[in-house]
């Protein structure tokens, strides 16, 4: 079988090269050698900051990548489905009840947004179940109404809080990694290990559900239970990304398709291949949002926003039909 | 009859309320080539699916080599019987090595990778299948026929001693079809699997078959030979229609068209 290794490669190479080269740039260039409040700011505020940005990729990248496949669905991300709305919705709430606990290092915002997360998922999936099919127009449908919903119950939130704290929600529901430390990136790899390592063994079952659920039932797959380990997965690392950083959107629609152009679209190299490639491109996208105006910063989700717009248009006018990743 | 490989006794389903299928019995011998015909909308295809595990709310018995359906473990399943879909113009991404290569699911778990013997499946399968110049094309990058191709090969990579298809040939032009027709044939004379069938065309199920059961409005309406069933009351019974009889000089089973002596 012909492996895509030149790809995974360059990728590997390129993702490297971002990680270490983003931390340079910012407010001011910072080189590795500076020394004194300089030499902080790099290892306490820049590094934590592009590691985070990278980790948040690649878990939405990922999550992208299996509601694609599971729902046979180009148009399948974390955005359009809901679920980032889902994930935010848990954790306004819980900020707005001002509760604190944490779980095992993980603090109870993350725990809330996996669980709005969650929520949705299961909300669209039995939508779009009850309509019978996952085409385009009903999944779109589902997700919008979902997420529509849950944002006007995020707006309620907001006006029922103070001023101060309602202009804190809007700055994080803009996506954004000013405050990411390491504390923060403590908060994220355990949803990215929890939900990557179940997504690399479940390489050949996405294979499977993106042929055909009918299909992956007579190879032997256990549908049910593996639906819901995807969902787990996913969800962990929306609610993850959310809770830390907001809703990012377009990063887990456009990396999971930019991968199949380059290493085709067996999962077994197309999940590696999206963690990378969503992690990089993510990193480089917060580069961008620290270096465009600065000494301001835009939230990097409008950047990414801004890419991604023109992209899911282009992807929907290039579809050759809509059943088609 | 020796003991059947798959039986199926007394089974009925009802979808979102309507009675698809009632009472239907078979009993398929290893090594038979057995097809289902009948009108659109008679049940066929649910009857394929609740066989291949993929409707379960069915009543009755449904056994393969004698045990019940509901215990065998889903990949214990998948070793013994593979299933072909109806081409309904669906496809994916995958390139069609890596399609037929999901055949060999069954055999793997979570933590191995493709052995030797399962390259030599899927090169088989490749192989039988016409395939080999194709492996590295992308599925959406081929033709309906191709693609069908495609899905059997997948079928037969997968090891199974039972194979379970519906339509199979539908839909495709006269290359395809005969293809089709020769790769299964084959399967089941050469290589002594079992082949359950839904066939569209009275024709290629009379040329291909052992035995053909008849199903009209979920029941089964007749069964018999090929010899049985290509007559004019019989198939006139099973369509509602009436049929003209052709005796046809390099088969030895007449042709037969819907219309009457048109």
């Amino acid at each position: 079988m012909k492996k895509p290794i030149l790809p995974m490669v360059i990728l590997l190479m390129l993702a490297l090269l971002v990680l270490a080269l983003s931390p340079l740039f910012g407010m001011a260039y910072i080189p590795y050698t500076a020394l004194g409040q300089e030499h902080e700011i790099l290892l306490n505020i820049r590094i934590p900051r592009v590691l985070c940005a990278f980790t948040a990729g690649a878990m939405l990248a990922l999550s992208g990548m299996s509601f694609q496949a599971l729902f046979r669905n180009p148009l399948a991300t974390p955005f359009t489905l809901g679920v980032s709305s889902g994930a935010a919705l848990g954790a306004s709430i819980f900020i707005r009840l001002g509760w604190a606990f944490s779980f095992a290092g993980i603090s109870g915002t993350s725990l809330a947004a996996f669980a709005g997360a969650l929520l949705s998922v299961l909300l669209v999936y039995g939508l779009t179940r009850l309509k019978g099919g996952f085409s385009t127009p009903t999944l779109l449908l589902a997700g919008i109404a979902i997420s529509f919903f849950f944002s006007s119950l995020i707006l309620f939130i907001q006006y029922i809080s103070g001023l101060t704290h309602s202009f804190r929600i809007i700055h994080w529901m803009m996506g954004t990694f000013t405050t990411a430390d390491f504390g923060k990136l403590a908060n994220l790899l355990p949803f990215l290990g929890i939900g990557g390592l179940l997504l690399a063994f479940l390489h050949r079952e996405m294979n499977l559900f993106m042929v055909g659920e009918d299909i992956a039932i007579s190879r032997g797959v256990n549908v049910g239970l593996v639906k819901k380990l995807i969902f787990l997965a996913a969800s962990l690392m929306v609610g993850g990304v959310v809770a830390v950083c907001g809703p990012i959107g377009f990063v887990g629609m456009m990396s999971p398709h930019i991968c199949r152009l380059l290493v085709g679209a067996d999962h077994r190299y197309l999940t590696p291949a999206s963690l990378l490639f969503g992690g990089l491109f993510l990193a480089l996208c917060d580069t961008l949002s620290r270096t465009l105006i600065a000494p301001a910063e835009i939230p990097v989700g409008i950047i990414t926003a801004l890419l991604g717009g023109p992209f899911f248009i282009w992807l929907l006018l290039n579809r050759k039909s809509n059943l088609e990743l | 009859m020796s003991i059947p490989i798959i039986q199926v006794k007394s089974l009925s389903i009802e979808l979102s309320g309507n009675e698809i299928l009632k009472d239907i019995s078979m009993d398929i011998a290893a090594g038979e080539y057995v097809s289902i015909i009948g009108p659109n909308g008679a049940g066929k295809t649910t009857l394929i699916k609740c066989i291949a595990g993929i409707y379960s709310t069915w009543q009755g018995t449904l056994r393969i080599r004698e045990k019940l359906l509901s215990e065998y473990k889903n990949k214990e399943l998948a070793r013994l019987m593979s299933y072909v879909p109806q081409a309904e113009g669906r496809t994916n991404p995958l390139t069609v090595e890596e399609f037929v290569a999901t055949g060999r699911y069954p055999h793997l778990s979570a933590f191995t990778t493709m052995q030797p013997e399962d390259h030599r499946a899927v090169d088989a399968a490749l192989e039988r299948t016409d395939l080999v110049p194709f492996r590295q094309r992308t599925m959406n990058s081929l033709s309906g026929g191709e693609r069908q191709m495609t899905f059997i090969a997948a079928a037969l990579a997968q090891g199974a001693s039972l194979l379970l298809l519906d339509e199979p040939s539908t839909f495709l032009d006269y290359r395809h079809q005969a293809n089709v027709a020769a790769i299964l044939t084959s399967a089941c004379r050469e290589h002594g699997i079992t082949v359950l069938a839904v066939h569209h065309d009275v024709n290629t199920a009379t040329a291909c078959s052992d035995r053909i059961y008849g199903i009209k409005d979920g029941r089964m309406v007749c069964q018999g030979t090929p010899e049985d069933i290509a007559k004019a009351d019989v198939l006139q019974n099973i369509y509602d229609t009436e049929f003209s009889i052709t005796p046809s000089s390099d088969r030895t089973l007449p042709l037969v068209a819907a219309g009457g002596a048109l």
